[in-house]
């Protein structure tokens, strides 16, 4: 037993190096100073004997990643802040066309009562049309990559819902549902579905078919080869799908409101333009992006906590934009 | 360990097989008429140049290629469709990089829905058996290519199959960790009595680990000979090496296989 564990160990020290010397080398290995650098590097990555994975970046080391991924843009942010209060302060340029800082900020805070109604519908209507996006883009993506029926005859619909200008339908939807929510949700919903469902079907395609051939030899049925093979391996590029479509659905549900709505964000957007009301425009703007940006960064922390993973072969901690 | 079932009859049995494949400008025959029979228990090792067939030769077996015509039986049952009875290892490992070692192999137990503690206590002692002891939460892309192998190897292990089908497994490894995934699936199939297929380009390897030798000739993909392994059933790898009935073998099969082959 003694002699048989001293042989595995053994083994498995031999078998790093070997490792190691593989993905150090082409056919000629021999002692380019490149190829010894690279060699010890890639046996430093090489997960220790008996001690498992290398150690996860403690939280410390997280918060100083994610700072120092953080001042490029705070600084690049600040600067333009500056530039825009210097301008308008100024009055460079007419304080009707572009407030100040100042100005913005008043209005945000005074009439916050009123802006934050105003956001949650908008919020709400793109929340419900990106989830509603999802579910048909993701359902429609398995139908697409199951099926070469479903795929001839769905991708052609797909493809015209995508390429059709969705502000062009915008009027005959308002037509259609009136001034209500509706319209402005199927409008997200449209132009959200998209990225969806090709990223969908990007993900379930790039199963490997061998992992397929092996499922079948298991006697599994299609459900658990969909559950346990082909719709994880699909999650990344799932993800990035999400991601574009979480910031289109705040274009499709402000499209919606800027052609008759009673209420939302894009409905004060076009009051404070008849108005010339450039602070409220302004602050406008600013929540709009808001959403857009909250939203996002939800469907990373989501991404990050669904597929680990995938985000452990990233470089570094990416908590933001990769 | 579970032994395999008691030596009755032909594991494997291939009469006549034959696959042409149909593309847009021409059809080419991949198999020309194989005829084999494999005993429970063997070790059939299959050499031959790329494109002659070996693969597919594999996969009729498994029934996830159905040829053009010609019987095959595993098992003593025709085979239709994928095969349940069998481990299948593919020369890359394939195994699922969201999971880590000890989850891959455990994936066969939750695919076939066996009972969960039977397979943890399974998977343990292949983990043990091959060294990954240690590496059990290491993600794929933690672990080096011959350790992906091995996690491939238990993971067509986990279910005790009475057949294992290897499809140039180490293909891809570098000699020297070669040798010792060699060695040690050489240990395993006398540990289990498992029936064994294995595909392969090398020579050594073949002799190294096969009861038998079967060389096919290029495509179209025909057996030339079937050479029975003069070696102890208890090998051991440098002794093997130098031995003299190894030496006159290889050269045999060389010879037969040409430089294409011997180049590889």
């Amino acid at each position: 037993m003694t002699e048989n564990s001293l042989d595995t160990a053994g083994r498995r020290a031999a078998d790093q190096t070997g490792g190691a010397r593989a993905a150090a080398s082409g056919p000629e290995s021999l002692a380019a100073p490149e190829a010894a650098d690279s060699a010890t590097s890639s046996t430093a990555v090489a997960p220790p004997p008996g001690g498992g994975r290398p150690p996860r970046p403690t939280l410390g080391r997280r918060a100083v990643v994610f700072a120092d991924s953080l001042w490029r843009p705070a600084l690049v942010l600040a600067v333009f802040f500056v530039a825009w209060w210097f301008v308008a302060a100024r009055e460079y340029v007419p304080n009707y066309l572009v407030p100040t800082p100042g100005q913005v900020w008043e209005t945000m805070t005074t009439q916050w009562s009123e802006l934050a109604r105003h956001t949650v519908v908008t919020l709400y209507e793109t929340v419900l049309g990106f989830v509603l996006a999802a579910a048909l883009g993701l359902v429609t993506a398995v139908a697409i990559a199951y099926s070469r029926t479903l795929d001839k005859a769905l991708y052609p619909i797909v493809l015209f819902a995508q390429v059709i200008p969705k502000i062009a339908i915008a009027p005959l939807l308002v037509v259609w549902f009136g001034l209500g929510l509706t319209p402005k949700i199927i409008l997200a919903v449209l132009i959200a579905f998209f990225p969806v469902v090709i990223s969908g079907v990007a993900g379930l395609r790039s199963t490997d078919p061998e992992l397929l051939d092996l499922a079948a030899t298991m006697g599994a049925g299609p459900w658990r080869t969909f559950r346990k093979i082909r719709f994880p391996n699909a999650l990344p590029h799932l993800m990035a799908g999400l991601k574009v479509a979480v910031t289109l659905a705040v274009v499709g549900a402000v499209v919606g409101e800027f052609v008759g709505a009673s209420e939302g964000l894009g409905y004060v957007l076009l009051l404070a333009n008849g108005n010339l009301d450039a602070p409220l425009l302004f602050a406008d703007l600013i929540l709009m992006s808001a959403i857009g940006i909250v939203l996002f960064v939800l469907v990373e922390i989501a991404e990050a906590l669904l597929i680990p993973w995938h985000a452990s072969r990233r470089a570094g901690v990416s908590l933001t934009t990769s | 360990m579970t032994p395999a079932p008691a030596a009755t009859g032909t594991a494997i049995g291939m009469s006549g097989l034959t696959v042409r494949f149909t593309t847009r400008r021409s059809q080419t025959t991949a198999l020309d008429n194989v005829s084999l029979d494999i005993e429970p228990g063997e070790f059939v090792t299959i050499v031959g140049p790329s494109g002659c067939g070996k693969s597919t030769l594999l996969k009729i077996v498994a029934g996830l290629v159905t040829p053009t015509s010609g019987e095959v039986s595993l098992l003593r049952r025709p085979v239709r469709g994928p095969q349940k009875e069998i481990g299948f290892v593919f020369q890359k490992a394939a195994l699922l990089e969201w999971r880590g070692a000890r989850a891959n192999i455990l994936l066969q137990a939750e695919m076939r829905g066996m009972d969960r503690t039977t397979a943890a206590r399974r998977a343990d002692e292949l983990i043990e058996m091959t060294g990954l002891t240690g590496f059990e939460k290491a993600l794929p892309h933690e672990l080096s290519g011959g350790m992906q192998q091995r996690v491939a190897l238990c993971r067509a292990l986990l279910h005790s199959p009475p057949v294992l089908l290897m499809d140039e497994p180490f293909g891809a490894l570098d000699a020297l960790t070669r040798e010792q995934m060699n060695a040690e699936l050489h240990r395993i199939w006398r540990e289990t009595g498992t029936t064994v297929v294995l595909v392969t380009h090398s020579i050594a390897e073949a002799v190294f680990l096969g009861t038998r030798v079967v060389v096919m000739s290029p495509r179209p993909g025909r057996i030339i000979r079937t050479f029975p392994v003069e070696l102890p059933a208890h090998r051991d790898y440098a002794q093997v090496m130098s031995d003299p009935r190894f030496d006159r073998l290889a050269t045999d099969l060389r010879g037969l296989l040409g430089s294409a082959a011997a180049n590889h």
